[in-house]
């Protein structure tokens, strides 16, 4: 079995044997997590540089440890400390920092298509962590291993995602591989925040948050930005909780028991109670301790390692 | 790249044996035309005379062509056109006149700029048809004077690249730029609903995540201004045309009698929102590309004359302002050197258009609706023509682009058509 790509871009196109190879490589690397010395040689000697044109503390900090134990050498490279202020285009700052042999790059950025865009300027590995709205392949790994985890399969499960479906990366990108694994692909949001032909995508629009509640196997809840409602798109927080915040008279009307996730950084109060983050339902926390398995995974499948030398070379 | 144009200049010109075709002048044979300077001196069978022969066997002689929507970028950015160039790429693209936007630094608002454009045309092949701003300085705020831009030299007046935002601004405009008999040509976008959209609104624009641009941010303006138009009685033209509904307002308008013409482009008849999956930078324009039943109704529309006009809106950029992320990336594609060979190949040569459909579209209907003197291929007439092969077969190579930008979206594709020669003005440049 190997990966279609030499590059982890999105999740629109990927094969789900593919998705289940990064899934089963991070239980794996999970495993390595949990050891008093969680820290393997795979990477020795392979440098990898994170490169961050827009602000991020977990994405970051995920990726840098992911690499750390790896054995990796990284650099990091974030606009504020960087020539990009000085008006460096993408593309210059790129073609220098490869010039310095590297063999990955890990890359957030506001621009949709920007991962792509790289692999046409380098010769490395490029891994998405984030294009502005478009996708964001290893968080949606993350809350699929999450969701195996904890429920034991994702196939026919449905997942609902609620909020700013429009500029959500997580979104697009938990939409194409929850359908490649073979779950339902809900949303609920307000009319302003969901995107054009949506349903085109063959996810369920649910018209109330009670109706998604309802019906949901695994509520997936997105951060709202304040800045959507200066833009026009939603009237306040306020009004945001009351339609759609998941507060916990809400999740006690669910049939099933509910999942709750949260892919970071969290609104308490608005999109999501405290009551709900920390409760029994939350799994919050398990995500971000996932999200460094599933990129030691992405970063090991990437670097050309085989998966099946994985405990071997581990132990 | 030489910044200097060289037509040859025409003493005596023989074209023998081409196909010319005129339905205005009710010519369709082969025959041969004897130029003399500027001037179409006799059409015949057999003609000889010493001079330049330009053997025109299985070549169309038609009508010179127009561009009415080009950006030379001259003056202030002459690093992504200058007139010079831009006429360049006209000649070699077919047309024997273009019609200039005011989208310049300075913008052209005034008789100065239009002076210095016609003094920068002086004496070219190509005719050099300035357009005035509407407003001073494009800002939407007061209106230009028109009248003394059009006593030297302006065809039409446009805010192109902005729309006319303020609707008072707009009916002042049409009313007042009616005695001149020039048109106000707008570029229909209601930026509120636009935005920060770099692509269409829907399927693709939601798989991709780009910020989109909805089909009704075009239709609410050409609707508001169909009905300022109707009005006040003023001949209005739509640029750039995308949108299906845009194509039903328009429709609507004109069986009711409004003096609304419009325009499209080639891209909007050949790519759709599609083409954006690979995130090329070159399928990036305003408006955006559409889908395929936006697409098909153009395509119709052209058909039954509620589009008047094909044009390229050629905008040269340079290529630091197209390789970069797509967010980031300019508005905007060259036309002038493919407009002819992609209308030729994928309408006339698959009989979607006629050739002289093709002549109305991109001859006759520009020249009307810039008030301009129609051309014909008639003896004593000005010898203004183009030359075309619709049975060659060339490739879309954009190094030998005479524009000095490269931001086309049909770099590669096959073609079957092109322009061969241009007379016009006394000279005549051949492209065989």
């Amino acid at each position: 079995m190997e990966l279609k790509s030499r590059h982890l871009l999105g999740l629109e196109n990927i094969s789900p044997s593919n998705i289940k190879m990064f899934l089963d490589t991070a239980f794996s690397f999970k495993k390595v997590l949990q050891r008093p010395i969680p820290k393997v040689p795979t990477l020795r000697g392979k440098t990898v540089v994170n490169l961050f044109f827009e602000p991020s503390t977990r994405t970051r900090f995920s990726f840098e440890l992911a690499e750390k134990r790896l054995s990796a050498d990284t650099i990091n490279f974030s606009t504020a400390s960087s020539s990009v202020l000085k008006g460096e285009t993408l593309k210059d700052t790129i073609r220098n920092i490869e010039s310095m042999k590297i063999d990955l790059v890990v890359i957030r950025h506001s621009s949709p298509g920007a991962a792509l865009f790289l692999t046409q300027c380098v010769d490395a590995s490029v891994i998405n962590a984030g294009d502005g709205t478009h996708e964001h392949p290893t968080q949606a790994l993350l809350d699929m291993m999450t969701i195996q985890e904890r429920l034991g399969k994702i196939k026919g499960l449905n997942v609902v995602i609620v909020g700013d479906i429009k500029h959500s990366r997580v979104c697009r990108s938990n939409i194409f591989g929850l359908q490649a694994m073979g779950a339902q692909v809900g949303i609920c949001g307000p009319g302003p925040l969901l995107p054009r032909d949506i349903e085109k995508l063959g996810v369920t629009v649910y018209p109330s948050i009670e109706e998604a509640i309802a019906e949901a196997d695994v509520l997936n809840i997105l951060r709202i930005q304040l800045e959507r409602q200066k833009g026009g798109l939603f009237p306040s927080l306020r009004e945001y909780r009351n339609v759609y915040g998941i507060t916990k008279e809400r999740v006690d009307q669910a049939k099933k028991k509910l999942l709750i996730m949260h892919p970071g950084p969290m609104n308490r109060g608005v999109e999501i109670d405290s009551e709900i983050a920390d409760g029994e339902h939350s799994v919050i926390l398990n995500q971000v301790t996932n999200g460094v398995a599933v990129r030691m995974a992405v970063l090991y499948l990437l670097s050309g390692k085989n998966s099946s030398k994985i405990i071997k070379e581990s132990t | 790249m030489s910044n200097k144009v060289t037509d040859e200049d025409i003493d005596i010109l023989l074209l023998k044996n081409g196909h010319i075709l005129d339905p205005n002048a009710n010519i369709d044979r082969v025959a041969d035309i004897l130029i003399e300077k500027d001037t179409i001196k006799e059409i015949g069978k057999n003609i000889s005379k010493h001079g330049k022969t330009i053997d025109c066997k299985d070549k169309t002689i038609v009508p010179g062509l127009i561009d009415m929507h080009t950006h030379l970028r001259e003056p202030g950015y002459e690093y992504k056109e200058t007139i010079a160039t831009g006429v360049a790429a006209a000649r070699a693209g077919g047309f024997t006149a273009i019609a200039c936007m005011p989208n310049t630094n300075p913008v052209i608002d005034s008789r100065s700029y239009i002076e210095f454009i016609k003094k920068r045309a002086k004496g070219l092949l190509v005719d050099v048809y300035p357009i005035g701003s509407v407003t001073k300085g494009m800002l939407g705020e007061e209106l230009t004077e028109m009248g003394d831009m059009v006593a030297a030299g302006a065809v039409g007046f446009s805010d192109d690249g902005l729309p006319i935002k303020n609707s008072l601004i707009l009916r002042s405009s049409l009313e007042y730029s009616k005695i001149f008999g020039t048109p106000i040509i707008e570029h229909c976008e209601d930026l509120n609903l636009s935005g920060d959209g770099v692509m269409n609104e829907g399927y693709y624009a939601t798989l991709l995540g780009l910020s989109a641009i909805p089909s009704i941010s075009e239709e609410v303006m050409v609707m508001r201004d169909i009905l300022i138009a109707e009005f006040t009685h003023s001949p209005i033209h739509i640029a750039h045309v995308s949108t299906k509904g845009s194509v039903k307002i328009i429709e609507d308008a004109k069986k009711r009698g409004v003096k609304v013409t419009a325009e499209t482009c080639p891209h909007y008849l050949l790519l759709t929102d599609k083409n954006l999956t690979s995130f090329d930078t070159n399928m990036k324009m305003k408006p955006p590309l559409r889908t395929e039943e936006d697409k098909k109704a153009l395509i119709e529309g052209l058909t039954k004359g509620v589009i008047d006009v094909i044009a390229s809106d050629h905008a040269p950029h340079h290529s630091d302002e197209k390789d970069i992320e797509f967010n980031k990336a300019a508005f905007g594609i060259i036309g002038l050197e493919t407009t002819v060979g992609l209308i030729l190949t994928h309408f006339v040569n698959k009989r979607i258009f006629s050739l002289p459909d093709f002549i109305e579209m991109m001859s006759v209907r520009p020249r009307k609706i810039l008030d301009l003197p129609l051309i014909t291929i008639d003896k004593n007439s000005p010898a203004n023509i183009t030359i075309l092969d619709v049975n060659q077969e060339w490739k879309v190579d954009k190094n030998t682009f005479k524009s000095k930008s490269r931001n086309t979206p049909f770099e590669g594709w096959e073609m079957k058509g092109k322009s061969v020669g241009v007379i016009n003005n006394g000279k005549y440049y051949l492209n065989i």
